[in-house]
């Protein structure tokens, strides 16, 4: 089946052979879709990839996040999910003074994390990892989270496209923020157009084949 | 024979008029679009789904939706001072009674989606453009959704069923005078939505349905063309 | 995230940067501002209408006449009512309920701005002294808010006001017939006060501030001038400003006032 774009309620295609995946439904051997975005049909798997939407926080997603409060064991972050997300004192990777909190993490201050645990309370974060932790500094602005996968790319091919282009180092939050950091303001700009036209494009096909395109004609 | 009634602006008796929408027109927004039906232009913007707040009404057992719906103060030959006013009120809630069935927030308990509707430009028809709108906003806000909501106002000037009135007719004042019916469906045919003002026999009423399923289907091709195009080519 | 929270401080720290070297993070320079798009008409039901865009920011703006009394203490003037609303739909920081004071600054400064100026010819809206005049309702609305509203209000509001034409008064019943306009505009004297604001971030002055900048802002002056006459300033927020900062920003604004004057004249011809 050839990827197309579908809207809530709509049927994508008929047959029994085929299996409901990600935000479709069967019903009398017709798969619907119940969101508006891209369908796709991969081993007679039907899914409908969002293109829009606010950020759906998922186990294992590396965020960028601002912390708003500090409580008594731990940090309260805005990860731009609609559930709060908590960093324990206990998932931080080093010597915590409980009366001196805001020397590691204060309120305004930016941090990479990973969310480890998802529950009724609501999302639970952790530093215990490389790359992770307090942003020093650098750029940072915020992408349609639903394009995050096109603008890392294949194992993070796209990603490379772009550092190789701007010699920015580039870290992309599953939330849809992204890091920047760079030699200089142009290049740091330049990087940020890059990531602006990879988001605008991100539903096309051969894109890869797109961005090294703009990128030739950008550098002329 | 019969004489065909005529309607002032000429149209056939099941003839909508001219229908434009656009998705994406609040770029703040989560989700958002304008529908116009004739003069009338309503434009709809939607937050979430995110945190309810206050939290008294929050709902451990799903996510809820809330709507607002506003004419602004030069939509109209007479300003409307600027403020809440209850038939505006009553309009929100109808509209979160028309969009409700169709969304799907069980997934997100405790959870809130924001619908704003402004009535840019009224000439009757202002809720079901409004619904119209919102609608397509939930949609490209990513809400999941069983189906597309699209709204239509039949009506009855004097013995005649019409389809989408326009203000002059609302207005109209021959024979039995006007009846206005504006009806919510899903593309399966499952009314969210139906209001009456005037004075109709049964038999009229269910032929008003028939007449609000088809225009209902016009309706949702606009708008799903509006949502494809938005995204744009593939290739 | 950034939607409905304010701009971290990594940003902050780096638009600064930025500006300390003259550049924007869109690639404007300080006394910039971006592309500025008019369009007229957008409610026929408005005796004038218009939607401005600065950027992504938007506004809306309709004039409404009526004929009512005129105040006690000004008997052969007609009136002028300024409100702005800061519609939820513009912006996830936007709720409903009564406004916020960021909202009813924004609609009193824009309101005086236009009030004070001279811009409009009061005496010319009576129509009956102490008894009948006429009243100008311009209404504001934001529809997308990337920074800079109270500039497109103010834009937005001249530009309509340019554009207005009076409706039809229909004496003998004393009605005033809104779908029926004549052909006469208000009366509008060449004092035509452009607001423009100007920001202090860190060491610089900017104008025309994205969302991301306005957040960083740490004060902002209004001032609203004609060919080099200023007839109405606010300073806001907290910081404070050297004597010869803002010496500067009466220079940039009234300056910029007449080139967005210039645009708004070709957008509405």
């Amino acid at each position: 089946m050839d990827r197309k774009i579908v809207i809530p309620g709509e049927i994508i295609i008929e047959g029994d052979e085929y299996l409901p995946g990600d935000f479709t439904e069967k019903k009398n051997g017709k798969l619907f879709a119940l969101r508006y975005g891209l369908a796709e049909e991969q081993n007679n798997l039907i899914k409908v990839i969002p293109l829009s939407g606010v950020y759906h926080a998922r186990r294992g997603n590396v965020v960028i996040g601002k912390v708003e409060n500090i409580l008594a064991n731990g940090w309260i972050i805005d990860i731009g999910a609609a559930d709060t997300a908590f960093l324990s004192i206990m998932e931080v990777p080093k010597y915590v003074n409980k009366d001196a909190m805001d020397e590691v993490l204060n309120i305004g201050d930016m941090v990479i994390a990973k969310i480890w645990s998802i529950n009724k309370r609501g999302i639970d974060l952790s530093l215990k990892s490389r790359g992770l932790g307090r942003i020093e500094e650098g750029l940072i602005f915020e992408v349609n989270s639903n394009k995050v996968p096109r603008i890392i790319g294949k194992e993070g091919s796209m990603i490379k496209i772009i550092k190789d282009n701007t010699g920015c180092d580039i870290t992309v939050g599953q939330n849809g923020m992204v890091l920047l950091d760079g030699k200089d303001i142009d290049s740091e700009l330049f990087a940020k157009k890059a990531i602006r036209f990879i988001e605008k494009k991100s539903h096309i096909q051969g894109l890869t084949a797109e961005v090294e395109k703009w990128f030739t004609g950008e550098k002329k | 024979m019969v004489k065909e009634f005529k309607r002032p602006d000429g149209r056939k008796l099941t003839e909508m008029r001219p229908i434009k929408a656009e998705v994406g027109v609040v770029p703040n927004a989560d989700g958002s679009a304008m529908f116009q039906s004739g003069k009338t232009i309503a434009i709809a913007a939607v937050y979430g789904p995110k945190k309810m707040h206050p939290q008294h009404k929050q709902d451990p057992s799903t996510g809820q939706l809330r709507c607002e719906y506003n004419m602004i103060s030069f939509s109209v030959d007479d300003r409307i001072r600027p403020g809440r006013n209850r038939r505006a009120m009553e309009i929100s809630e109808i509209t979160k009674w028309a969009l409700e069935p169709s969304v799907m927030l069980e997934k997100y308990p405790n959870q809130v989606v924001d619908i704003h509707i402004n009535i840019i430009q009224a000439d009757a028809g202002t809720r079901c453009a409004g619904i119209n709108a919102a609608a397509m906003a939930l949609a490209h806000a990513g809400i999941p959704m069983r189906d597309i909501v699209s709204s239509i106002s039949i009506g009855k000037l004097d013995k005649t069923l019409v389809v989408d009135l326009t203000k002059e007719e609302e207005d109209f004042e021959e024979g039995e005078g006007p009846t206005d019916i504006p009806v919510s469906m899903t593309s399966d045919g499952k009314v969210t939505h139906m209001q009456l003002d005037g004075k109709i026999g049964v038999k009229q009423l269910q032929e008003s349905i028939d007449m609000a399923y088809e225009a209902c289907k016009e309706v949702r091709e606009v708008q799903k063309q509006a949502l494809k195009d938005f995204i744009g080519e593939l290739k | 995230m950034e939607k409905a929270r304010t701009t971290p401080s990594t940003t902050g720290d780096k638009i600064r940067k930025y500006l300390a070297e003259g550049k924007r993070f869109d690639g404007r320079a300080p006394e910039q501002f971006r592309d500025l798009v008019i369009e007229k008409d957008v409610s026929i039901k408005a005796e004038g209408s218009v939607r401005v865009k600065l950027g992504k920011t938007e506004v809306i703006v309709g004039i409404k006449m009526a004929i009512g009394e005129p105040y006690a203490d000004s008997p052969t003037k007609g009136n002028l009512m300024v409100t702005a609303e800061m519609l939820p739909l513009s912006g996830a920081r936007y709720e409903s309920g009564p406004p916020k004071i960021g909202a009813i600054e924004w609609a009193r400064v824009t309101d005086r701005g236009i009030r004070e100026s001279g811009f409009v010819d009061f005496d010319k809206l009576c129509i009956e002294p102490g008894k009948k005049v006429w009243t100008v309702f311009v209404d504001i609305y934001s529809i997308n808010d990337d920074g800079n509203l109270m500039d497109a209000a103010t834009i937005g509001a001249i530009a309509a006001m340019k554009i207005a034409k009076i409706p039809k008064y229909d004496q003998e019943n004393d009605k005033v017939i809104h779908s029926e306009l004549t052909k006469e505009g208000l009366p509008l004297t060449n004092i035509v006060p452009v607001a423009v604001s100007v920001h202090k971030l860190g060491k610089t002055l900017i104008v025309d501030p994205t969302r991301e900048e306005e957040d960083i802002s740490e004060s902002r002056v209004t001032i609203g001038s004609s060919k080099g006459i200023i007839s109405s300033l606010q300073k806001s927020n907290s910081a404070s400003l050297e004597m010869d900062e803002i010496k500067r920003i009466f220079e940039i604004s009234t300056k910029i006032s007449e080139e967005i004057l210039a645009k708004i004249e070709k957008a509405i011809k």
